[in-house]
């Protein structure tokens, strides 16, 4: 249970053999982690012990050390876009799941916000939604925000699209997101207003569910 | 794509929810998983080897994955039994550690699969046994080492410059690689050749010429001709001041510059010829002056800048300091013992040549190295005896530590082939990637147009039978991303389909001033010169064509890997247009296709009125389109 530090450390960049430093930089850190028990994340969240007995597998494969950094994670990321550029919208999205805000993702907040995307309620899905576009988590979504993630988003569609991407259609599609989601025209969208607009929306509700059964 | 990333789909398909609220579009419907997740689990156990052992043995170590609550993850309920889809050889290892609390490395496996076992099991490499901690280390060692060429050779010097290099940067650049630009290489071969001049002219200097009209006597010919090799002197040394002033000023770190050994063999090569300038033609110091002419020959040095083997010799002489020392040492040792001894027993013959214990060095050194030269012969018995102890024994302390030395020439030696072909080997593993990458954003393409969104009916059935449910929840995932943005992924020729005729239609109602420069085409289709020519081309061109457009994307890749803020956001799609000017583009407006009298790059005279040559048609110079360029 808990963190464990592996204690064999590993500078690999020192290995230039101009200076033959590699004796001595033989050691290597890896921070290993393991994560809570079965049952306690049965019971956090909405997965079943075979789907976490998936999940887990599957990360650990790909991460033995239970640990996902920012690079990896970009990397990972990029490979299903490999038209554009993914790595401003993964670095979002890694904030997003790393809640404690430690540079990391363990395996259990990689469970945890899968649990709130796939099986939360439609409120938790949109909260969640919400501290993504939050990038500095004040509670508000600015435009200056807004903008980013959407740049983010449109970035990996690459430069190849139809119809081809001219003027500043980031903005104006920020400036239709503001249209729809501020009420009461203060230039910031809070979390009510957030919920509120977004439950209005037909055509997302309608979305939401059909993201259910991807696990 | 990696079959490792499949698992991270499902992630990042959940991920597209943050996607909703920004669509413009409802999402498409997802494709429907007949497959249970819970089949993937094969029956068999470490890929098919049946390990039984006592709980309590994988319970000694409970900080490793066996021995902590983390195997229950792969706790298969309906055989009864852990899972592990790892290597069934190496697990062996694992095991034998928890049962005898060594471990051991095996020495028929790799290196790195091994790591990845232990990091895996959670074990940490330190307990590895003594018996096989040498061999372990060694092999790692010599891996990093390679991976650190590896490494060396991608961020290596041939890489394009930076868009934003300041001349300081470019200058030193130049310096530190010859072959990025010819005025480099010229300014490389230049040196080389002064220094060449000097070396010889210094011992030309000395050898005897025919002596002047009215004396008998030789002279050597730095004296019958001092004026041309006081010329000569001061042209090279005027080159190789200019060259390191320049290194000087164009040196990232000055400090570390001039510690370098390379500028200190500089300053010593250059100095003798100024202090003797400023020394005064006095008798007693110019036999100093004369010492201080031996330095010239440090001249010769300079030319390891020029030889790679120079460079290899040299670091090869610096890597074996701890042998080179050893052997000094056991040697100095030997002649003292030896001299000493010799000494003593030659001390009673009349008019012996060892006179004195640093007088016997010289005997003893001419004979450890079996020089020999006879002129100090022992004359009595024991000094015999002791001389050929002493000849024997140089021998074998000369011949200890040499295989030593020449070994790690060597290793570095051949790590130098290695890197060269470490280089071609990239080349080919960076075209194979970017087929790849091709293959991928195809699939998508080739996807959609089959009609795949259409459901899963049974007219579709036949077409999307040969792909995998991982590629259809894939296209999804990039379905929903169109949806969100209203653009749709095409492919490079229909994209450049769309700006021409785009274009066409500007041209008609725009005029053609320059100051609009930064027109809206530059962000739309920055290579549309460029593109033009493709769709006349052969097929064979595309293909470089798409070669450099993928080269791009990867540049792209490669530059974004940087902090991720709002200036960098900027700064990135700046360097993509950077790219494009690097090619020499601004907006262009097509003219009427015509027939094209010679190769763009040719016939475009550089006037202000046509700004953005076609300069980097070489790939296409076999498809010749007029590219008359204007701004809009």
């Amino acid at each position: 249970m808990g963190v464990v530090l592996g204690t064999l450390s590993m500078h690999t960049k020192q290995v230039n053999f101009r200076t033959d430093k590699v004796d001595d930089e033989l050691e290597m850190t890896m921070v290993c982690h393991r994560p809570e028990g079965l049952e306690q994340l049965e019971a956090q969240t909405n997965f079943t012990k075979q789907e976490l007995q998936v999940l887990y597998r599957g990360f650990k494969n790909e991460c033995p050390s239970g640990v996902v950094n920012e690079e990896t994670f970009k990397h990972i990321y990029a490979q299903f876009f490999p038209h554009g550029d993914a790595s401003t919208y993964a670095h979002y999205l890694f904030n997003a799941f790393d809640t404690r805000n430690n540079g990391s993702i363990k395996f259990e907040d990689f469970v945890m916000g899968l649990s709130t995307l796939l099986r939360g309620t439609v409120r938790e899905k949109l909260e969640w939604t919400f501290h993504l576009y939050d990038i500095n988590r004040d509670g508000f979504i600015n435009k200056e925000e807004m903008t980013e993630i959407v740049r983010a988003i449109y970035d990996m569609m690459g430069k190849y699209t139809y119809p081809a991407l001219k003027g500043d259609v980031p903005k104006q599609h920020v400036d239709a997101f503001f249209e729809k989601m501020d009420k009461n025209k203060d230039g910031v969208v809070t979390l009510e207003e957030f919920v509120l607009a977004c439950q209005e929306d037909e055509n997302m509700m309608r979305s939401m569910q059909l993201f259910e059964n991807v696990m | 794509m990696a079959a490792g990333v499949a698992t991270w789909l499902p992630f990042a398909r959940a991920a597209a929810v943050g996607w909703l609220p920004l669509a413009k579009k409802t999402m498409p419907k997802p494709p429907v998983d007949k497959k249970s997740r819970n089949d993937e689990i094969l029956f068999v156990n470490v890929s098919g080897l049946r390990f039984q052992t006592w709980k309590n043995t994988l319970d000694r170590y409970p900080d490793t994955l066996l021995g902590s609550s983390e195997k229950e993850f792969f706790y298969n309920e309906d055989t009864q039994e852990y899972f592990f889809d790892r290597d069934p050889e190496m697990f062996r290892h694992i095991l034998n550690f928890y049962r005898t609390g060594k471990l051991h490395y095996p020495r028929q496996e790799c290196i790195q699969a091994f790591d990845e076992e232990l990091a895996f099991y959670g074990i940490v490499p330190d307990i590895i046994g003594d018996c096989c901690m040498e061999e372990y280390r060694d092999r790692k060692k010599e891996n990093q080492e390679r991976l650190a060429e590896d490494t060396e050779a991608e961020n290596a010097t041939d890489t394009p410059l930076p868009p934003h290099s300041t001349s300081r940067e470019r200058l030193w650049r130049a310096f530190e690689n010859p072959h990025t630009s010819t005025m480099a290489l010229v300014f490389y071969y230049v040196t080389g050749f002064f220094i060449a001049v000097s070396v010889i002219a210094n011992v030309v200097e000395t050898v005897p010429c025919r002596p002047p009209k009215g004396s008998k006597k030789d002279l050597p010919c730095g004296e019958k001709y001092t004026l041309a090799f006081f010329c000569m002197d001061t042209a090279c040394v005027l080159i190789f001041t200019f060259e390191y002033l320049m290194r000087l000023f164009a040196a990232p770190s000055r400090c570390k510059f001039m510690r370098s050994v390379m500028s200190v063999i500089d300053v010593v090569a250059i100095m003798p010829y100024y202090i003797g300038l400023v020394m005064p033609e006095n008798e007693d110091v110019s036999g100093a002056f004369v010492t201080l002419r031996v330095f010239r020959v440090f001249r010769i040095f300079k030319f390891s800048r020029h030889s790679q083997g120079l460079r290899i010799l040299g670091y090869t002489l610096k890597s074996c300091a701890s042998e080179l020392g050893f052997l000094l040492f056991s040697l100095t040792m030997a002649i003292i013992i030896f001299a000493t001894v010799m000494f003593y027993a030659e001390k009673g013959t009349k008019g012996t040549n060892f006179t004195s214990i640093p007088a016997s060095f010289w005997y003893t050194i001419v004979t450890m190295t079996t020089l020999g030269y006879g002129d100090m012969v022992p004359n009595t018995i024991a000094g015999k005896i002791f001389g050929s102890i002493c000849s024997l024994s140089g021998v074998l302390v000369i011949a200890l530590p040499v295989p030593v030395i020449v070994s790690n020439f060597s290793r570095i030696y051949h790590q130098n082939q290695r890197a060269d072909k470490m280089r071609a080997q990239q080349k080919v593993r960076l075209a194979r990637i970017r087929l790849a990458k091709k293959g991928t954003t195809n699939a998508f393409l080739q996807y959609k147009e089959e009609g795949g969104f259409q459901g899963r009916g049974s007219d579709n059935a036949l077409c999307l039978k040969n792909r995998s449910s991982f590629e259809h929840q894939h296209h999804h995932l990039l379905h929903c991303l169109e949806k969100t943005t209203n653009h749709e992924f095409t492919d490079e020729l229909t994209f450049s389909e769309m700006c021409m005729t785009e274009s066409v239609g500007y041209r008609t109602s725009r005029s053609t001033s320059i100051s609009s420069q930064q027109g809206v085409a530059t962000s739309c289709c920055p290579r549309r010169a460029k593109r033009r020519a493709i769709r006349l081309a052969n097929s064979t061109v595309s293909v470089s064509r798409g070669s450099v457009q993928e080269l791009d994307t990867l540049q792209v890749h490669k530059t974004s890997a940087g902090p991720q803020s709002r200036s960098s956001l900027n700064a990135r799609t700046e360097d993509l247009k950077l790219n494009c000017e690097d090619r020499d583009f601004t907006a262009a407006i097509i003219s009427i296709p015509t027939p094209p009298a010679n190769t763009p790059d040719e016939s475009l005279p550089p006037s202000p009125a046509i700004p953005g040559i076609l300069r980097n048609s070489r790939p296409t110079s076999f498809t010749h389109e007029t590219v008359k360029i204007s701004s809009l």
